[in-house]
């Protein structure tokens, strides 16, 4: 189930005077029952990258292998829902794509757009309400009469009513309040758990911490950088400026100690993490 | 998506880019004006290579103009099959029911194509060399005469540069709705009509929102601002006739002698 991305390089307008080359060189392995963060600053084709993971844009040359489906250029628009029905995407401020009359028939698009029938599909939107703990009272009223944050989950089971098998997230927690985001952070995982292969965007490194298993570091189009949070973290300094990315806030409080002074062993990701080292170097004294 | 080119505006330095937004105004209106007129090879011909001459100016690549006929394509395609095959004459070449194709249906058809095509090419070149701004404000100012007669011109034009200043983000806005909705596995290419006219219903409704509160978020964004309306205002940008554009309505007035010329002579 994993996916492959195998020499894939994507221009906008393609073959013309205008073309835009936007991604280049790509390859890189997307690992199967894990959680993926895709990092880097804005402009660094994260948004371009994931459209690649259910076919939303091909590539221009290269190919992408999700599973079992391959991804080429060639490809026609409708051999993709097969794809799509496997992938799930939900994009920035997914609250933009809520049009139906009531929360829940809005739910029930995706499914009966993949071929369920109208009870089964019912039935998925309803479980997909309860995983992002949407209330039953909000079931028949309209989207447009509900929250920011209430309408962004909804548009979350939106995507994951048809129960795809990849779940793609581009900056899920954008624009949510502390609580929200929490909330968000706790769905993730329970997507991990249910054996799901996710992949996100996020510019806050914090949530990269706190959910991935996997960081992939975008740069210019290209993959700069692949590992675990731990052995991205923890490149050093000069490196964290080239890609114009921050560190976990852990990881900033640490490195201003060391500037005044302050001897630390290595650089703590978790502020529980930095605490305990800070205490332990107290006892020391 | 990414193609439609109605009212985008490219930034350049090219002569044409550098007159003033009124002159391109007068200039497109005159242009359509004379070749409303024309019905003969040749003088369709002369306004083509006045069209052609004028891209050149522009320095943009030819491409972006095509880009810009593509979308009334489908309008083009009607008016000329109208054309086709009501238009009465002889000699008949075919002939069922009501519809007959006839040598003169032929020849209009191909005369409106032409018209339209470079109908849109002038006005292409208007919005492409010129901000929306631009545009409001020449419009503005040719309009100023109304003011005597109680038009709200100012008003009038605010609301164009708004419209137009709005194109290219609602065609941003539609792209991203139609991926969100593709993923969900809306499908524009499959089904009969009745289904794909169903299947604009996702698209439509959300884009309608998002239109409505963006409005609504600028008219807060502009009242903040102190915005009133019916008040005099001054402008950033002063507009101004200098040398290129005495150039350009002279070049104007060439065509329009020589189209008149070709007219009367070549008959």
């Amino acid at each position: 189930m994993a996916i492959n991305f195998e020499q894939v390089n994507f221009s906008y307008g393609a073959g013309t005077t205008l073309a835009q080359p936007i991604l280049h060189d790509i390859n890189v392995t997307i690992p199967d029952g894990q959680v993926t963060a895709i990092i880097g600053q804005t402009g660094s084709g994260k948004s371009t990258f994931i459209q690649h993971l259910n076919g939303l844009l091909k590539p221009t040359t290269g190919r992408v292998v999700i599973d079992d489906f391959v991804l080429t250029s060639d490809l026609k628009e409708k051999n993709l829902t097969s794809l799509r029905a496997r992938v799930g995407m939900v994009f920035q401020f997914p609250e933009n794509q809520l049009f139906a009359n009531t929360v829940l028939e809005d739910v029930m698009y995706a499914p009966i757009n993949f071929g369920y029938a109208k009870a089964d599909a019912e039935f998925a939107a309803k479980t997909a309400l309860k995983q992002v703990n949407v209330s039953e009272e909000l079931w028949d009223k309209s989207p447009f009469e509900l929250s920011g944050g209430q309408m962004r989950r909804v548009a979350m089971a939106g995507t994951l009513a048809s129960n795809p098998d990849i779940i793609v997230l581009d900056e899920p927690a954008a624009g949510l309040d502390p609580k929200g985001q929490k909330e968000l952070l706790a769905i993730v995982r329970g997507l991990k758990e249910a054996g799901k292969l996710v992949v996100f965007i996020s510019h806050q490194m914090d949530h990269v911490i706190a959910v991935a298993d996997h960081v992939i570091v975008m740069h210019d189009g290209g993959v700069v950088a692949e590992g675990t949070p731990v052995e991205i973290f923890n490149k050093d300094l000069v490196w964290f400026k080239t890609v114009a990315l921050d560190l976990p806030k852990a990881g900033q409080f640490a490195e201003q100690l060391r500037q005044k002074g302050h001897i630390l062993r290595h650089r703590p990701l978790l502020l529980t993490e930095l605490a305990t080292m800070l205490n332990e170097e107290k006892r020391h004294e | 998506m990414n193609n439609i080119m109605i009212g985008r505006f490219v930034p350049g330095d090219s002569w044409i880019h550098r007159l003033d937004p009124r002159t391109k105004m007068i200039g497109t209106f005159i242009f359509i004006f004379v070749m409303l007129w024309s019905t003969l090879w040749a003088t369709y011909a002369w306004s083509a290579a006045f069209v052609v001459l004028a891209i050149r100016l522009t320095k943009q690549p030819f491409r972006l103009y095509w880009d810009g006929l593509k979308p009334i394509f489908w309008l083009i395609l009607f008016t000329v099959v109208l054309q086709l095959f009501f238009t009465p004459g002889t000699p008949v070449l075919l002939h069922a029911g009501p519809l007959k194709v006839t040598i003169p249906g032929i020849i209009n058809a191909i005369y409106v194509m032409i018209r339209f095509v470079l109908i849109i090419l002038m006005s292409t070149i208007l919005t492409l060399t010129t901000p929306p701004t631009s545009i409001a404000n020449a419009l503005e100012s040719l309009l100023k005469p109304l003011k005597k007669i109680h038009v709200p011109v100012a008003e009038l034009s605010l609301m164009l540069s708004i419209a137009l200043r709005f194109v290219p983000l609602l065609m941003d806005e539609t792209q991203k709705i139609m991926n969100a909705q593709k993923s969900r596995g809306m499908s524009f290419s499959t089904g009969g009509p009745i289904k794909r006219a169903k299947a604009i219903v996702p698209l439509l409704i959300p884009l309608f929102v998002g239109a409505l509160q963006r409005a609504l978020d600028l008219a807060n964004a502009m009242e903040v601002r102190g915005f009133q309306d019916a008040t005099q205002r001054t402008k950033y940008r002063v507009l101004s006739y200098g040398s290129n554009d005495r150039s350009a309505f002279i070049g104007l007035i060439g065509f329009t002698i020589i189209f008149i010329g070709i007219k009367f002579f070549i008959k």
